[in-house]
């Protein structure tokens, strides 16, 4: 009853290793290599569910932090020392190595004006780089690939390792490609059908969204078959975690290596939103993520490119500075971020930590706006024009 | 203008003011006048009296008074029941879309839900939300209005139990302003700030029932508009619907909505102003769009994005079908980027090409297969967050989370009954099927190739063959736009 013709379906759904359709951007990458050697390439990895900045990067030297989390304060002595003020979270060994080996820049107190609670709406504000009280319908990613691949032929941009494709991966005109098998991608874009159709299809001018929706297709169909020959050209042979995020940091490695025209990647790691029995789930998270990017930079620096790679995390808020009743935190404002990669201009704690002193409403107060960190990585990192792509002027950072 | 044929017509009148309608419906249509089919489906069947998509009762859960009191064993049961209950809401919703012999009232109610975007989890307020506003859907603006803004479930979400005179929150009347009459730019903060003022003392109580706090309540003098005096909640929504810019807006959304992404202004402004003077009838102005000769410009047909629920329901619509599990429509809703009661903020979905990207289309392309030929999803939907940011629904949202990931990995069991489909085309000669199947599909039947379809089609016997056409056509880009 439900499989009515299995042989028919075989033959719609099969795949075709032939290349029917060869795009001209295509032609253009068989000529030769035209990604430049040292191709700068950002990788975002968001930490979602707003994780806990204060046992993140630990004020142990405060005694407020330990009479706000009498159960959940990490003690001094646990923690891996940074400074005389500062210490990371037990679990984060490989980012404490990378900070010792003068690869990581640490950004506290990060934040945004009138902050908001609420998950889906703060993580909107992140992805979008909008101001509170705004909604935006696109990400700052998807607007920079505006900026940059309006009108070329490369729509690989940017892509982020998933089945859906987030917010901040999508511009106004461009939009990221979200994928986590590069294999498993072409193999629905290469469905013979689909090639077939894009075939047949005449131009024609009246209805824009089929034009739209066609090229979208056809953009979709040559990445799949651009990526996909990409990362059949380098396979890393460094031992990954069997964690999602490992896999997920193996897929991006692979693709840097392979010399893809790909200048952001996108992963998500998480949930963080650790309201009850914070300790558990935020150390294994931890180590999930110390250890993959720890092969992961190793990965890089032997193949030398992790001079031209940088590391972003983020989170769409901290927690409160207090513990709550059921061993977690609720949500709270401003937070910090990671910096990872081998150029780094300034390295270490790149500001004062929290100021425990000073709280609005029992929540940290934010002083670096985290569009100012766009706004650095856009211009100093990617090249581009970043008053254009956040609509807004904002302080750069020294950090590169 | 191009002129179109009535059948077309008849199709874009089925899909616009619904989730389409099957060939033999169409053929039916064809026959009579314009004017009589809209009249028909603005009104809906007659004597149909209104059906509810209730799916719990207050006094299933337990007294929300007690709340405090309640021991943890008793707090789980109340949020799976919460949890379920929102899962049930949705899938008893999306039936209702798909059988549903007014399907202008579910169609319009979908819109309303993204223009009155809400979200909370409790299963009753979301019930009873979804209850008023498919009431009022086709009714007057102004009623809609009032009882959306009366409603527990947007109280809670737009933070008004919190505005008090002493310390006005000012959410409730900005959102009231800003997204739900008149939009951005139309008003100063200042009659933000007052409007917040005579919205205090706007609250629910734990049976989830209106309640005006007298005591909360600032009592005085509040100048907006221009205008003063000592006004109330229910002042302000007045004085708002005064205001012609309100109706300007209101039909520049619905135009975007059922007709066209690029508003045309001088039709806007014709049709708000009729709008405006019929004291804001909804069905007035649908009967306008619907019988103008503009609506069926061929530029209008066949141009716009079905949502994601659009495209699931058309599909169910067109052949009938029930799943093992009917919470798999979640799976679908999430990866395309639609899940009823969980707008993605408080602007709601913001449609038109917002839904498309890579991963989006190509899957909207394999949904037909995925459900007609059984397979297995295959895609990991994003997870949940929870919404609130006081934590009390964080294990709720795990589970939902947790219930989505399960999915992803099963083969999606759909009852199809392709009876009544195929019997639809049953005097169809063979040399003319894929023709006619496209044409039923598709708005625009002549950008996809006959002889492709029949490259791809069963030929063993003529039910594999309508099959197998039918599914091609489903998966094409064109059938993503009606």
């Amino acid at each position: 009853m439900y499989i009515l013709n299995r042989r028919r379906f075989l033959q719609v759904g099969s795949l075709a290793s032939a290349t029917l359709l060869m795009p001209k951007f295509l032609k253009a990458f068989e000529t030769g290599a035209l990604v430049p050697p040292g191709n700068k390439v950002l990788v975002i990895v968001q930490l979602s569910g707003g994780n806990d900045g204060l046992n993140t990067i630990i004020p142990y030297r405060n005694d407020i932090y330990y009479r706000s989390r009498p159960a959940l304060g990490i003690r001094r002595e646990a923690a891996l020392s940074l400074n005389d003020d500062l210490g990371i979270h037990p679990a984060l060994q490989g980012l404490k190595a990378l900070y010792d080996d003068g690869a990581m820049g640490i950004l506290n107190n990060v934040g945004y004006p009138n902050p908001d609670r609420s998950h889906f709406r703060s993580m909107d504000i992140w992805h979008s780089a909008s101001q509170s009280a705004e909604i935006w319908n696109d990400g700052w990613v998807g607007r920079y690939l505006d900026a940059q691949c309006n009108g070329c032929d490369k729509p690989t941009q940017a892509l982020e390792i998933d089945d859906t494709l987030s917010l901040a991966l999508k511009g106004e005109h461009n939009k990221g490609l979200a994928l986590t098998d590069p294999g498993r991608l072409s193999n629905t874009s290469n469905d013979r059908f689909f090639k077939e159709l894009l075939q047949q299809h005449v131009v024609e001018d009246e209805h824009h969204n089929v034009e739209y929706l066609y090229k979208t297709m056809g953009e979709t169909i040559s990445s799949a078959t651009y990526i996909q020959q990409q990362f059949k050209t380098y396979q890393s042979k460094e031992s990954y975690p069997a964690t999602e995020l490992g896999r997920n940091m193996r897929i991006i490695a692979n693709l840097i290596m392979s010399d893809i025209n790909t200048k952001v990647y996108y992963v998500s790691h998480g949930s963080f939103d650790t309201h009850v029995n914070q300790q558990d789930q935020q150390a294994r998270l931890f180590k999930q993520l110390s250890d993959a990017l720890t092969v992961f930079t190793g990965d890089l620096k032997k193949n030398n490119r992790f001079q031209d790679v940088m590391v972003m995390t983020f989170s769409e808020f901290g927690r409160r500075v207090s513990q709550n009743a059921s061993g977690g935190t609720d949500h709270g404002t401003a937070n910090n971020m990671f910096l990872i990669g081998g150029d780094l201009k300034r390295q270490g704690v790149l500001n004062e930590g929290p100021d425990l002193m000073n709280l609005k409403d029992g929540d940290l107060q934010y002083k670096v706006d985290f569009k100012s960190v766009y706004a650095t990585l856009l211009d100093k990192w990617l090249g581009a024009d970043d008053k254009m792509i956040l609509k807004a002027d904002y302080a750069k950072l020294d950090f590169i | 203008m191009p002129v179109v044929a009535k059948k077309l017509e008849m199709q874009h009148l089925a899909w616009r003011a619904g989730f389409g309608e099957t060939l033999p419906v169409i053929s039916g249509w064809e026959k009579r006048r314009r004017k009589e089919m809209v009249h028909k489906v603005l009104t809906g069947p007659k004597h149909a009296a209104f059906e509810s998509v209730d799916v719990i009762n207050a006094t299933d859960l337990p007294d929300y008074k007690r709340a405090k009191d309640m021991t943890e064993e008793q707090r789980k049961t109340v949020r799976e029941m919460n949890t379920q209950g929102i899962k049930d809401l949705n899938v008893a919703w999306m039936n209702m879309m798909q059988k549903s012999e007014h399907p202008l009232r579910e169609k319009m109610s979908l819109f309303w839900h993204g223009h009155f975007a809400c979200r909370t989890q409790n299963v009753l307020f979301n019930q009873q939300l979804i209850g008023v506003i498919r009431e009022n859907a086709l009714g007057n603006f102004g009623d809609l209005l009032t009882a959306v803004s009366k409603s527990p479930a947007m109280l809670q979400f737009l933070n008004n139990q919190q505005n008090r005179k002493q310390h006005p929150n000012e959410n409730f009347a900005r959102e009231v302003m800003e997204l739900f009459t008149m939009g951005r730019g139309h008003y100063a903060e200042a009659d933000i700030k007052e409007a917040a003022r005579a919205f205090t003392g706007w609250g629910f109580d734990a049976d989830g029932q209106f309640v005006f706090r007298e005591k909360q309540h600032d009592d005085g003098v509040k100048n907006i508009f221009g205008k003063s005096g000592r006004y109330n909640g229910d002042d302000v929504l007045k004085l708002l619907l005064e205001q012609q810019q309100t109706a300007t807006y209101i039909t520049t959304k619905i135009f975007r909505y059922f007709v066209d992404d690029n508003p045309d202004d001088t039709l806007i402004q014709s049709l708000s102003g009729k709008f405006y003077q019929s004291g804001y009838d909804i069905k007035t102005l649908m009967r306008e769009i619907f019988m103008a000769d503009w609506f069926y410009d061929s530029k209008y047909i066949g141009n716009r994005i079905k949502s994601p629920v659009e495209l699931l329901v058309g599909i169910r619509r067109t052949i009938p079908m029930a799943f093992e599990q009917e919470e798999t429509m979640l799976v679908f809703q999430r990866i395309l980027g639609q899940v009823l009661f969980y707008p993605p903020n408080v602007a709601g979905w913001p449609g038109g090409r917002n839904w498309i990207d890579s991963s989006s289309l190509m899957f909207r392309m394999r949904v037909p297969q995925v459900i007609l030929y059984s397979q297995v999803l295959n895609v990991r939907p994003k997870e949940l967050t929870p919404e609130m940011g006081d934590g009390g629904n964080y294990k709720m949202t795990l589970q939902i989370n947790d219930f989505l990931k399960k999915q992803f990995a099963k083969k999606v069991n759909a009852r199809i009954n392709w009876e009544p489909y195929l019997q639809g085309f049953s005097d169809i000669p063979r040399e003319n099927l894929a023709d006619a199947i496209a044409g039923a599909l598709l708005q625009q039947p002549g950008n996809v190739r006959k002889n492709l379809l029949e490259k791809y089609a069963d030929t063993s016997s003529r039910e594999g063959y309508i099959k197998t056409v039918t599914i091609d056509v489903m998966s094409t880009p064109e059938y993503q736009l009606c």
